[in-house]
């Protein structure tokens, strides 16, 4: 009679993190470049929610003097200021370029370590391990990447219109706003990133153990 | 002998179909495999040798006949269950070491024993005895592009050794290692096969390793051509049993 032979059980989430650590830190510099992507779209993301949080209260105020240099600025006091169609278009555009990006990115990835993937299946890596630590690869550049755009964003949003309107902007901002746009800016990035390697990952998950045999590079 | 055979391959046929042709890769191959043998199995590219390998280590399924290791019959297992006998009871060993280029010795061979179910730090224990085993205790930390092929090959090998698997099996595992290296490492899995008792299933075209194999198998068109044991093959300059070697 056969032996009955189990099935082999998943490896906690810790060591698709360290698995996954190890090879952003071996490729630092392409998930620079791929991090850098996600830099420059988050920052315009923020920048464009932190500009509008602090214009929409600045508008409220309805401080004469600075309605002013609000309209110099080209806001439309009596419509309350937010941010118009083109700034709107340039950042989803950014957004979808940078999701295309990593997706670019994580697919060049994975294509180069077939041979790694076919290794770890022939190891007894399941392909949950390979889809997770694809995943959690890109959720760190994701996350290092929102951070940083999140930061540059917020800090030339706070340059821009303290060089417009001065101490106003302390006067009348309001910071739970800008601290929800914030949020909203760092999720994004790294939702973004996440969501931009799930083909990529699938894909990986989907090689076979016999692609260890690969001599080719 | 059919108690002690570790591997039992019985009429496996591997059939491609390229466009409207079929290509039999193994045509009706049968074999068995003693534990504790030195098996080395030797044939030209497109003999069908890398297919019977494959076969052999549960990465490609036969189109009809069975493949067992240990009594597990894997031609008809989930992947999930596969993928337990690949962790459990065998060790795969490169021509191209196939080490994680991100992950440390000590790491590549840890994340071998984290897949058997050791908990992270137990893998490390493990490991870290297993590649002092191996003579590399000194290379724990270092990554693969910093030592040479040989520990390289030494790293592999105790990876393939750390979850104690009934078998190894080493596809060319001297292809790409200068000769008095690869001399090194047939001899530390001749080592292997005698102190922990392991099968180890070769597939090779290195004379030496002839010298070290208890069994010889030649696949030629799919089927075994010729099957010797150590002291029915002679060897001559330029042939093996009358064999041409490329």
């Amino acid at each position: 009679m056969d032996a009955v032979i189990p099935e082999q059980s998943a490896v906690p989430w810790r060591v698709a993190v360290a698995v996954s650590w190890a090879g952003v830190r071996r490729r630092w510099l392409r998930s620079l470049v791929t991090m850098l992507g996600i830099v420059f779209a988050i920052a315009l993301l923020a920048y464009m929610l932190v500009v509008d949080d602090l214009t929409r209260a600045l508008v409220r105020a309805r401080d004469p003097r600075l309605d002013v240099l609000l309209q110099k600025a080209g806001v439309d006091v009596l419509a309350g200021g937010g941010p118009d169609r083109m700034m709107i278009l340039l950042v989803g555009l950014a957004l979808f370029t940078c999701l295309v990006g990593i997706a670019n990115a994580m697919l060049m990835s994975v294509t180069e370590r077939i041979r790694e993937i076919g290794t770890l299946k022939c190891l007894g890596a399941l392909d949950g391990f390979i889809v997770r630590t694809y995943l959690i690869e890109s959720a760190l550049q994701g996350l290092a990447g929102a951070l940083s755009g999140t930061l540059l964003g917020v800090g030339v949003a706070l340059a821009v219109t303290l060089a417009s309107y001065g101490g106003y902007v302390f006067r009348f901002g309001s910071l739970p706003p800008v601290l929800g746009s914030v949020g909203i800016a760092f999720v994004s990035g790294t939702v973004i990133a996440v969501l931009a390697a799930i083909g990529p990952a699938w894909w990986a998950a989907r090689r076979q153990p016999v692609d260890a045999m690969r001599v080719e590079e | 002998m059919s108690a002690e055979a570790i591997i039992r391959i019985r009429d496996v046929w591997k059939t491609y179909r390229l466009a409207a042709e079929e290509v039999h890769a193994l045509r009706g191959v049968t074999l068995d495999v003693t534990r504790g043998e030195y098996l080395s199995i030797m044939g030209p590219s497109g003999s069908g040798k890398s297919t019977l390998f494959n076969m052999i280590g549960g990465i490609d399924r036969p189109t009809s006949g069975e493949v067992r290791i240990e009594g597990y019959r894997l031609d008809d297992l989930t992947p999930g269950q596969l993928a337990w006998v690949r962790c459990h009871k065998i060790g795969f060993v490169f021509q191209t070491f196939n080490l994680i280029p991100a992950m440390t010795a000590l790491e590549n061979v840890a994340i071998a024993r984290v897949f058997a179910g050791a908990s992270p730090e137990q893998a490390r224990r493990d490991a870290t005895a297993t590649l002092e085993r191996v003579g590399l205790g000194h290379r724990l930390h270092h990554l693969p592009d910093q030592v040479s092929g040989g520990q390289q090959q030494r790293i592999a090998i105790a990876r393939a050794l750390v979850n104690r698997p009934s078998v190894i099996l080493a596809d060319e595992p001297t292809g790409n290692l200068d000769l008095r290296t690869g001399e090194e490492i047939i001899r530390l899995l001749g080592e292997l096969r005698t102190s922990e008792g392991i099968t180890v299933v070769a597939a090779t075209h290195d004379m030496k390793m002839l010298s070290a194999s208890d069994v010889v198998v030649w696949i030629k068109d799919g089927a075994i051509d010729r099957q010797a044991r150590r002291g029915e093959i002679r060897i001559e300059i330029g042939s093996i049993d009358g064999h041409a070697v490329a």
